[in-house]
């Protein structure tokens, strides 16, 4: 009865205390996202600050390497290429609504070079590679991590960094390149191979769009950002899977955020670097 | 048993050895890719099937299309802004080089985006977030015979796991790529008229799309949100061998949700070009 009765006289402060816990809820919401984006980013250059202290004097495990330069590249060779020659079959197939209006054949060379060199080739190679190698080795390191095997290596007096680390962060930036390298080839043969079915142009005439028309600092650009891109992919996989907490559930968790976390860094660098670079 | 073990020991070292493994292999790989396909296809007919017939959880719907909807908001906000930075600058910076007019941009700009790049680039983030996550959650179910513990109860698992997500992904990928596309257009005005002086109501100019182009985009929208969660959620279904199949569930999905999405885009823009424009 008296509990009625006071919270019948006195709706207000009831509210305004109602209101104080949402703020605080919020403010507190707010701020364990900010720590948390900070834990992360700085948790990610110290592990890139041990990765580089490795190689003065280089301290790395060359079968490991060897062995993940094949696991990384050579097997994932099969869906780049796939993914490429539909890639540039694209560009072909959005290109020709407008050189089909302007009569302008000569510039798909140039156009579809342009964009499969500069952006879409490393940007779609890099998206594939990190839900490819980087999903899958920050599942390898966490499952590693959860049955504790990473303390077994640090009991042997084996370096985790420099057995498990080094060597999938050189393969992964290594083979990203060479992967894009490949990637943009047959690009630029899909988009030629569709410009000859759908438009009629030659491939004669789509290569010296190409080679005319870009300079060979328009690829460079392309392959500078797939190296950044491989390092931002190597060092968010390996940070997520380092860090993996509370058994089978945590590994799945840990590789989802890898792969957002290199997705974003993938466009967030690619931003920059189309800055800095023009 | 040792005999013939090193018959084949020996075997594989001689030619005939390497061509007979070479043929097995092959035989082995088309096999494989027969059964999964026969199994991909049995689902998407499934899938369809219980969409109209089956009994379907009360409110499963709702939660996930929360799950995919509203949890990947932020995400996709941050990386299409990016991308619409990008493609507007690098389209200024081009026409700058050669012409110097700049008020077609954004006409041009807006067409692209709604007819392609919102959807495509939309869809490819929406498989990484989304089919990862759906092939984490159904395979953990598979590992742990939660699925098969479904069947014992007579409960199909598509008809609960699949189709809930399906009729979600369809909506919600719909609308996450609208909202990407009032993003893309947002950002990209900010930056035309912040970095090269461009009138936002010069580059607000909508006479470049018309219906074919809404047509286009939003048909792409429905095809990515329909294929995004049948190809996970067969990817997650296909799960074997523990936590660690889990993480090669996961991987796979994201791979070929992508892949899926790049394939229906090459053929919805070619069936497209020559329904509309050739």
């Amino acid at each position: 009865m008296s509990v009625g009765v006071s919270a019948a006289s006195s709706p207000a402060p009831v509210h305004r205390h109602v209101a104080a816990r949402a703020t605080e809820r919020f403010v507190r919401r707010v701020g364990r996202g900010i720590i948390s984006v900070s834990q992360q980013t700085g948790g990610i250059l110290v592990l890139l600050f041990k990765i580089l202290r490795r190689f003065f004097p280089p301290d790395i495990d060359y079968f490991e390497l060897k062995r993940n330069l094949y696991k990384m590249g050579n097997r994932s060779l099969f869906i780049v290429v796939l993914t490429s020659v539909f890639v540039g079959a694209i560009m072909v197939v959005q290109a020709s609504a407008y050189v089909q209006q302007f009569s302008a054949y000569a510039f798909v060379g140039w156009g579809a070079g342009f964009v499969i060199l500069r952006e879409l080739g490393p940007i779609l190679i890099a998206l594939m590679f990190s839900g490819r190698v980087g999903a899958n080795n920050t599942a390898e390191l966490g499952t590693m991590v959860v049955t504790e095997q990473i303390d077994g290596l640090r009991a042997l007096a084996i370096d985790p960094i420099s057995y498990l680390i080094v060597p999938r962060f050189l393969a992964m930036i290594l083979m990203l390149f060479a992967l894009t390298v490949y990637g943009d080839i047959v690009a630029l043969l899909g988009a030629a191979g569709f410009g000859q079915l759908m438009l009629g142009i030659e491939v004669r005439v789509f290569f010296h769009g190409v080679t005319t028309l870009l300079g060979p600092w328009d690829l460079w650009i392309g392959l500078i950002k797939s190296a950044v891109f491989g390092l931002i992919i190597a060092l968010s996989s390996c940070y997520y899977g380092l860090v993996v907490r509370g058994g089978a559930p945590g590994v799945g968790r840990a590789v989802n955020s890898s792969v957002v976390a290199s997705a974003v860094g993938i466009f967030v660098s690619d931003y920059f670097l189309t800055f800095l670079i023009d | 048993m040792a005999a013939a073990a090193r018959d084949t020991g020996v075997g594989s070292r001689t030619e005939s050895g390497r061509v007979r493994r070479f043929v097995e292999e092959l035989g082995a790989r088309v096999v494989d890719g027969a059964r999964a396909a026969r199994q991909f296809y049995s689902i998407v007919i499934r899938t369809f099937y219980y969409s109209f017939r089956g009994r379907g959880e009360k409110g499963a719907v709702w939660r996930a299309m929360y799950q995919i909807g509203n949890r990947s908001l932020f995400f996709l906000t941050a990386v299409m802004g990016f991308i619409g930075m990008i493609m507007v600058y690098h389209s200024c910076v081009q026409v700058n080089r050669i012409t110097g007019d700049l008020h077609l941009v954004g006409a041009t700009f807006l067409q692209i985006v709604v007819r392609d790049f919102a959807a495509s680039i939309g869809a490819a983030m929406i498989a990484t977030r989304v089919g990862a996550g759906i092939a984490a959650e159904i395979g953990s179910m598979v590992v742990t015979d939660q699925v098969d513990a479904l069947r014992m109860c007579a409960a199909e698992p598509i008809d609960y796991l699949i189709v809930p997500r399906f009729k979600a992904s369809v909506v919600m990928t719909t609308v996450l790529i609208v909202w990407s596309m009032a993003v893309m257009v947002v950002v990209g005005m900010l930056t035309a008229w912040g970095m090269f002086g461009v009138n936002p109501r010069i580059f607000w100019n909508t006479s470049m799309v018309d219906y074919r182009d809404l047509t286009m985009g939003l048909s792409k929208c429905v095809a990515f949100g329909a294929a995004i969660p049948i190809v996970s959620g067969y990817c997650g279904l296909t799960t074997f061998g523990g936590a660690e199949g889990v993480g090669w569930a996961t991987t796979r999905a994201v791979v070929w949700s992508i892949f899926a999405t790049i394939l229906l885009n090459f053929v919805l823009s070619t069936v497209g070009f020559y329904v509309f424009w050739a």
